[in-house]
């Protein structure tokens, strides 16, 4: 059936979009080859054929020739069907195929190369040339088609939320607002029906499938409401900063003496080195993972969760 | 609340693809004059069987009333296409919101990834500003939608060093690193020949022939800590193959460790920052996760810092060197890490008996 439905919506584009005028369902049928002789079966095929069409993104208009026209008919309107005029000079060209190949690990890549094809079809020569100096990519995650759809159709989503640290997922309601690749890792922000706040989620920790629970359009995103910023909010450590004074054995740790703001030997083969941090856990984290070339000499709050962290591994 | 659900199973629509390739193939040709049958069948990604079988389809295109007539009149003979009449097909159809938005949305990375290493014509004001307003331009309404999608790059590498080897990479020579490796914790030295920079995961990485280990390497850019840009001109040899980006950037080899690893619902965050081989669902928010890793010192050093979020279970010989380890450390603390001198004590028992 594909080749045939393919070759009657060809005829139907092209038929549509040389008219001027608007054609009734039976002009159509009569200039379309392809069409069944029953004027029902005609009528039904006729409406999934401009659903496709729609899908497609070919705008479909539909109206009268005049107040004397009884039936209502259909153009493709020339001037919203058509590509604008771009032209792009070859240095354009080469970042636009750059471009292109960001998503290629990500679930924008056809439309990416739908996208790449048009232009090309416009007469952009986007080719490929060689390896390119420089090579991006997004990576991909299962719910950020459904979220995307969703910010794009302005459409609220519930989905399963496993929170840092919680045992079990907890059930989220969002109007969501925007979606940001940070650092590399993908985050939803908007506004949170249950809590009644904003609230910032990350991609990777949705369980389970995004399920729109509303109609299309139905989400405000308020104006001067910058997701980027919403989510490096959420996402930067506290700006407080602190000093550790650490006992580093000579010649190791040498991870912590990057950052170090002070140096001197100590004895008995140890560094006294001061290096400061910001987030005490993971600080903490971090020091635990150099094992016994690194002690703790303040602050206590600091060499206590160390101390916690080693207990734990030992366990 | 019943919700529909947002994933539908993926429906099979060949016969739209081909047809949006049909309307581009049309213009393709026409903004063109004429063009070869292999070089459209590669644009296109098909074969020049399927090419042909679309030409032919677009030569049959036959409207029977009022009169009849056939719109599309194109040949392909000696292996060139020229459209001679195409009417209304003439010009391609204008972008979805979907393909805007994967142009726009990448484009605006690329100027970020210009931020962190100016690669020419992604800086500012370049071929790269200049793209997306007209891309803008052309997308018109369906632009819009993009701006609700960001990319921001991490930008803790040095710009001096991003902008080193852009110079390195520009004028084909050969650099000197000192690199540093968390997993053995230390500074090492190295000639490097540069090949690429990539972003991948919101960081940089410098790809290159690496002369100390015969072999391409990629050095992440937050990781440098010196670059020097050599007189000597950089050799890469025939047999150095780019990471293939698109099959993931870390590829397991037959030799590497295999690592088992149980974790808590706070030490979770091990399965998202590394690819892991599988993740199983231990329940009440805990995983088992398995890695793969060359590097037995990389492994013993996330078993401390997880602590009781993260028990190694695999493989065997490590989890002993890990208690050790923690147990050497502990001891270092003297009597306060025996649980009675800090207020935060958790009241584990004294450890001091368990040091080996």
């Amino acid at each position: 059936m594909s080749k045939r439905k393919t070759e009657r919506l060809l005829s139907l584009v092209v038929c549509l979009l040389s008219s001027q005028r608007y054609l009734t369902a039976t002009q159509i049928r009569a200039a379309v080859p392809g069409y069944p002789d029953s004027f029902d079966a005609f009528k039904r095929m006729f409406e999934r054929d401009k659903e496709e069409l729609r899908e497609l993104g070919i705008p479909l208009d539909m109206g009268s020739n005049g107040p004397l026209d009884e039936e209502l008919g259909y153009r493709i309107p020339r001037q919203r069907y058509v590509l604008p005029d771009i032209r792009l000079e070859p240095d354009e060209a080469a970042v636009l195929a750059l471009a292109a190949r960001v998503w290629r690990r990500a679930e924008l890549a056809g439309a990416a190369a739908g996208a790449l094809l048009k232009l090309r079809a416009a007469g952009v020569e986007a080719e490929e040339t060689g390896q390119p100096r420089i090579e991006p990519r997004l990576t991909g995650e299962a719910a950020f088609g459904p979220l995307w759809e969703a910010v794009r159709d302005r459409r609220p989503v519930t989905f399963a939320y496993r929170a840092v640290g919680r045992s079990e997922p907890q059930q989220r309601r969002l109007e969501p607002w925007g979606v940001v690749n940070r650092h590399g890792r993908w985050y939803v922000a908007g506004h949170d029906q249950v809590r009644d706040a904003v609230r910032v989620f990350r991609l990777s920790r949705i369980e389970g499938r995004v399920e729109f629970s509303g109609p299309r359009g139905s989400v405000n995103v308020p104006d001067g409401s910058d997701v980027r910023e919403l989510v490096a909010e959420w996402d930067t450590q506290p700006a407080e900063r602190h000093t550790a004074a650490l006992k580093i054995r000579a010649g190791t740790g040498f991870g912590l003496r990057r950052w170090a703001t002070r140096e001197r030997a100590g004895s008995g083969g140890w560094d006294l080195v001061d290096v400061p941090f910001s987030d005490l856990s993971w600080f903490a984290e971090h020091l635990a993972s150099f094992g016994a070339d690194v002690v703790v000499s303040e602050p206590a709050d600091l060499r206590d969760a160390v101390i916690t962290r080693l207990k734990g591994a030992l366990a | 609340m019943t919700g529909q659900p947002a994933h539908p199973p993926a429906r099979v629509s060949t016969s739209s693809d081909r047809l949006r390739r049909l309307l581009a193939l049309v213009p393709y040709v026409v903004s063109r004059k004429a063009v070869g049958l292999s070089e459209t069948a590669a644009a296109f990604g098909v074969s020049e069987r399927e090419l042909v079988d679309d030409l032919n389809m677009l030569w049959c295109v036959e409207l029977r009333a009022p009169d009849p007539y056939c719109p599309i009149d194109l040949s392909y003979e000696g292996g060139e296409i020229v459209v001679s009449q195409a009417e209304s097909i003439d010009r391609p159809l204008r972008l979805g919101v979907d393909e805007a938005s994967a142009l726009l949305v990448a484009l605006r990375m690329l100027a970020e990834v210009g931020q962190v290493a100016p690669v020419p014509g992604l800086a500012e004001g370049s071929a790269l500003s200049r793209t997306i307003a007209k891309l803008e331009a052309a997308a018109g309404e369906a632009a819009a939608p993009s701006a609700q999608v960001a990319v921001q790059v991490d930008r803790h590498a040095e710009r001096s060093v991003a902008a080193q080897l852009r110079e390195a990479l520009a004028s084909g020579r050969r650099v000197h690193l000192s690199y540093y490796v968390p997993g053995r914790d230390e500074a090492t030295e190295r000639d490097v020949d540069p090949m690429r920079l990539l972003v991948v995961e919101g960081r940089t990485y410098l790809e290159g022939w690496c002369r100390r280990a015969e072999d391409v390497r990629l050095f992440r850019l937050d990781r440098v800590l010196g670059v020097q840009v050599l007189t000597v001109a950089a050799e890469v040899p025939q047999e150095a193959e780019s990471v293939d980006v698109d099959r993931g950037l870390f590829r397991p080899s037959p030799n590497d460790l295999r690592v088992v690893i149980e974790l808590s619902p706070y030490g979770r965050w091990v399965a998202e920052y590394y690819p892991c081989e599988e993740v199983t669902d231990l329940g009440e928010g805990r995983l088992r996760v398995v890695l793969r890793t060359p590097d037995g010192e990389w492994v013993r050093r996330l078993a401390l810092r997880l602590g009781e979020d993260g028990r190694l279970v695999e493989p065997a010989e490590l989890t002993a060197g890990v208690r050790k380890e923690a147990a050497a450390a502990l001891a270092q603390y003297g009597s306060g890490a025996a649980g009675g001198g800090s207020e935060a004590s958790d009241g584990s028992p004294p450890t001091a008996g368990m040091v080996s």
